[in-house]
């Protein structure tokens, strides 16, 4: 009845047990506070089934942030594991849970924080910077957001139910055959995976539309904004990678529910051609993450320095020039497998190439700030903090491009320091610069400008504290992923230094849910306009809040700097106002996100009725959803005129 | 779009078609029938996208044909690359055991690439 | 006028849209070609390509849904000229030559896993079968496809979004009539070459 599935699939270690505990009452006591103040209906009507990217957008992020959490607890188990238990035999944490936790780590910030985070400011910005109504398909925007959110749930299942896969963020095979891995753990992650995977598939579809076919009138492929071509970018990545990623996860995946021989040891399967497929689309991945935080920058960098964008055309170029090459340097991560010196070579080079397109885009930013008026704002000292850590990031990474080098220091805390760099100084800190440029756009209140800063100040000094320490690890030869050593190595010290970094980390946190607490209880005094940085594209032409349709009009744009040019000259937005279609609601994206939520559970569990069940309800409700005839409704010209005068108070 | 194209469509797919499998069955060297399927495939490839599916009759600008191109060329890359890879892979292991293969490939567990 | 530019637009959108996502399921099958190709030799002391594939039966299999290929757009050219009559049988002889093809692939599986050559046999098998058998998935949905665009036309007649859809279907159907000519050539024509 339950296949695999009996009360053995409970946690049993203290460590688990608290987690899941403590994660079950804070959702319990959410939904008690939802059902004692009558909010459910709220949330499914204005959230749950809204079609706005602007609401899906924040969903994305409030998931991503929730993910965030975990990831950083799971780190802090970690990092408390090495400095202070690891040369003694007696630990809380298990080997084997220590296995979970590294592997839950990498997998939760990669496609649950870091994918979640640029979908969701995707979302938010895209429409808005082409000057749009909406995405082009609404419904599939729906429905990629709640597949997100069922490989999250799937994945955060695994936490109280069966056990998480132990066998790395990318769980290499033989490993994760069932010959070594017979338990649940690696189905979690496959089905996860998949089901998050054909979620961004969709979206990087839906938004690569948006951008070919809804760009406001004037608005050429040279005149976009140039996160907008970021994401463009990332998201011809996302489109090209991420069937890679589904066809090795199902390839996997049979292995492991069909018995099959692709990346087994025996019976001729392969193992290195796993290697081989997960890495051609992980590659490109750290693209997709980092290229929409390069568009953030290029946004906030001319509006702070009030300066236009140094190089637009050069910017593009390499932005291109960084898509093509990403597809040519995956072997990069593994040359110790044994490809033999030719192919080494040729994929070293490679790496080394892609370096020169990314340096030219630190120099333009960096000409941007010349003799502008650069205002230190947190978005702009996120940005010089970026431009510190992704440079460290970006050496160490040509240094490991050396095949001869990275022989010597791969697999070591040295690579995690790196990629640490990448992704914590390139994506993270893009995602805080871009949190503390929009937030006034969409609430109407700006962030609390001193808690911003201390929160700044944390991240930056923690994050250094607490890598700079694995770059002299990693030649002193110790490996990731290690939860025990001989304390007469003399590293202790240096994993204490580590972990301190961690705490200051968490300490920038904990300002940041400040400043985010203080700034909502004192919006009044924070509130400012719908312009409140002097911006220079789209989104800033919009009343604040947004109303529902973005926009009111749909004046011709001229000039790269749409908004910019648009001040200059002290035009004035027309005030004809015409009928507006926006799609109504759909439940749909939620009830199509259950059903891949059962799918994936009734295959990591072997139920196979369930399995059935809910294949059939996904596909009913994919044809039905393709039936739908309300899919419209209107605000009328009155309604429009009426709710522009209410936003934009007499300016309008 | 007329009746005409899709005919000349089908009558060239079926050519090509049955001119693979002829070559195939009266056996020739395994490089040069390999080169010749290939282009064969590629040709109908080709006549299917003109005749089919169109490619090419788009207004500008030409997103369809832009996208095309930029997968095919992804396409090769990731392919043409995996072959070149798993070749060298397999030459430099030739002389390996699965059962050492096997072990060099659980050394990643904890001593990874 | 406005009407006439929004459907313009509404076709666009949801061509080049449906077009992108097959440029992102040729990668997907490149991915299952790619290691058919790595693997094609592994064959772990079980048969090869050239000893289980029936050549007579792949070559029908492929003038089949040749021919279904090229129905579809006999459809398709019915339904431009409105001559409906002509368009259903054509549709017809589409749903008939795709389920004629997939009971052929189906039959075909059946008789190599009751030999004892199922996927699990060897990395060989797992590879073809994978790959053969995720165009025959792909069949299958387009066969699905097809049902429910018959129950549309039944139920609400030609309308603007059911020929919108039916070009998709067509695209969709000429791709599939596309990978196989390489799983045709690559699987089979190579996998039986001397």
């Amino acid at each position: 009845m339950f296949g695999r599935l009996t009360l053995d699939a409970l946690p049993h270690d203290p460590v688990t047990i608290g987690g899941v505990a403590g994660g079950t009452v804070g959702l319990l006591i959410i939904i008690a506070a939802m059902t004692y103040f009558k909010k459910w209906g709220w949330l499914w009507r204005e959230w749950l089934t809204s079609l706005d990217p602007k609401k899906i957008g924040v969903m994305y992020i409030v998931v991503a942030v929730i993910m965030l959490l975990r990831g950083l607890a799971d780190v802090a188990m970690l990092r408390a594991q090495q400095a202070i238990f690891a040369t003694s035999p007696n630990s809380p944490i298990s080997p084997d849970l220590f296995q979970q936790v590294f592997s839950a780590h990498g997998t939760i910030m990669i496609f649950f924080v870091a994918m979640g985070v640029i979908f969701g400011l995707i979302n938010l910005i895209v429409p808005l910077q082409i000057g749009a109504r909406d995405v082009a398909f609404p419904l599939l925007n729906s429905i990629s957001f709640w597949l997100f959110v069922a490989g999250m749930v799937l994945m955060n299942v695994s936490l109280g139910l069966g056990e998480f896969s132990a066998a790395g963020w990318l769980a290499y095979p033989p490993l994760s055959e069932l010959a070594y891995s017979p338990g649940t753990g690696v189905d979690y992650w496959i089905w996860s995976l998949q089901i998050a995977g054909v979620g961004s598939l969709l979206s990087g579809v839906n938004f690569l539309i948006t951008i070919f076919l809804m760009r406001r009138k004037g608005m050429t492929l040279m005149k976009m904004p140039i996160f907008v071509w970021s994401v463009v970018t990332s998201m011809v990545l996302v489109i090209f990678a991420f069937p890679i990623l589904t066809a090795t996860l199902a390839m996997l995946g049979l292995d492991r529910l069909l018995g099959m021989h692709f990346f087994t040891a025996d019976m001729g399967g392969n193992p290195m051609m796993y290697v081989n497929l997960i890495w051609a689309w992980g590659h490109p991945e750290v693209y997709i993450l980092v290229l929409p935080a390069f568009g953030v920058f290029s946004e906030i960098v001319p509006v702070f320095s009030r300066k236009k964008l140094f190089g637009y055309t050069s910017m593009v170029l390499a932005l291109i020039a960084i898509m093509i090459l990403s597809f040519t340097v995956w072997l990069h991560h593994f040359f110790t497998m044994g490809a033999g010196a030719n192919v080494n070579a040729f994929f070293g080079i490679m790496t080394m190439v892609i370096a020169v397109p990314t340096g030219v885009k630190v120099f333009n930013w960096i000409f941007t700030m010349f003799r502008g008026r650069v205002s230190f704002q947190t978005p702009m000292l996120w940005f010089m903090a970026f431009v510190a850590t992704f440079t460290i990031g970006g050496v160490t990474g040509v240094l490991m491009a050396v095949p001869g080098i990275d022989f010597v220091v791969h697999n070591s805390l040295f690579l995690v320091a790196h990629f640490h760099n990448m992704i914590i100084g390139g994506v993270l800190f893009g995602a805080f610069a871009a949190y503390a440029y929009w937030f006034p756009k969409f609430t109407g209140f700006r962030l609390h400008e001193g808690l911003g800063k201390v929160a700044f100040w944390c991240w930056l000094v923690g994050f250094l504290v607490a890598f700079l320490p694995l770059y002299a690890l990693g030649f002193m030869g110790a490996v990731r992923r290690m939860d025990h050593y001989d304390a007469s190595l003399g590293w202790q010290g240096l994993f204490i230094a580590a972990g301190v970094g961690v705490l200051i980390i968490l300490l920038g946190v904990f300002f940041q849910v400040v400043q985010l607490a203080y700034s909502v209880w004192k919006r009044k005094e924070l509130a400012v306009g719908p312009d409140p940085w002097g911006g220079r594209t789209l989104e800033w032409a919009t009343s604040t809040p947004i109303a529902e349709y973005n926009f009111a009009t749909l004046d011709a744009v001229h000039d790269r700097d749409a908004y910019w040019t648009v001040k200059k000259a002290h035009e004035k937005l027309s005030a004809q106002y015409y009928d507006i279609h926006v799609p109504n609601n759909s439940g749909y994206g939620a009830l199509i996100g259950a059903a891949a939520l059962g799918v994936g559970f009734a295959l990591i569990w072997h139920i196979w009725w369930l399995a059935g069940v809910s294949m059939i309800a996904l596909i009913a409700l994919v044809i039905s959803s393709t039936q739908r005839t309300d899919v419209e409704h209107v605000i009328t010209a009155r309604e429009v005129a009426l709710t522009e005068k209410r936003l934009r108070g007499k300016r309008a | 779009m007329t009746i005409v194209k899709y005919v000349i469509g089908f009558v060239l797919s079926l050519v090509l078609t049955m001119t693979a499998y002829w070559v195939t069955v009266n056996g020739i060297d395994k490089t040069t029938l390999y080169l010749i399927l290939a282009v064969l495939a590629l040709v109908q490839m080709v006549v299917q996208l003109i005749f089919f599916l169109h490619l090419g009759e788009e207004a500008r600008p030409r997103y369809k044909l832009a996208t095309f191109l930029l997968m095919s060329f992804m396409l090769a890359i990731i392919v043409v690359g995996s072959i070149w890879i798993m070749d060298n892979m397999n030459y430099n292991m030739a002389n390996m055991s699965p059962n050492e293969k096997n072990d060099y490939m659980l050394m990643q567990h904890d001593k990874g690439f | 006028m406005k009407d006439a530019v929004e459907e313009k637009f509404l076709f666009n959108k949801t061509t080049i849209g449906f077009w992108l996502y097959l440029m992102t399921d040729c990668i997907l099958f490149a991915s299952l070609f790619a290691t058919f190709a790595v693997l094609r030799h592994a064959t772990a002391g079980g048969p090869s390509g050239s000893q289980i594939f029936e050549m007579p039966l792949v070559m029908a299999e492929t003038i089949i849904l040749l021919t279904s290929s090229f129905t579809c757009g006999l459809a398709l050219v019915a339904l431009k000229a409105r001559k409906i009559t002509q368009m259903v049988v054509a549709l017809a002889s589409t749903y008939i030559l795709g389920a004629a093809f997939l009971t052929i692939e189906i039959s075909e599986f059946a008789k190599l896993i009751g030999e004892g050559n199922g996927p699990a046999h060897s990395a060989f098998l797992s590879a073809f079968f994978t790959l053969v058998g995720t165009h025959g998935l792909h069949i299958f949905m387009g066969l699905l496809w097809l049902l429910v665009l018959v129950a549309m036309l039944m139920r609400r007649g030609i309308t603007s979004k059911w020929v919108r859809q039916m070009t998709l279907f067509a695209l969709f159907w000429h791709f599939l009539d596309l990978v196989w000519i390489f799983i045709f050539t690559v699987v089979y024509l190579m996998g039986v070459a001397k």
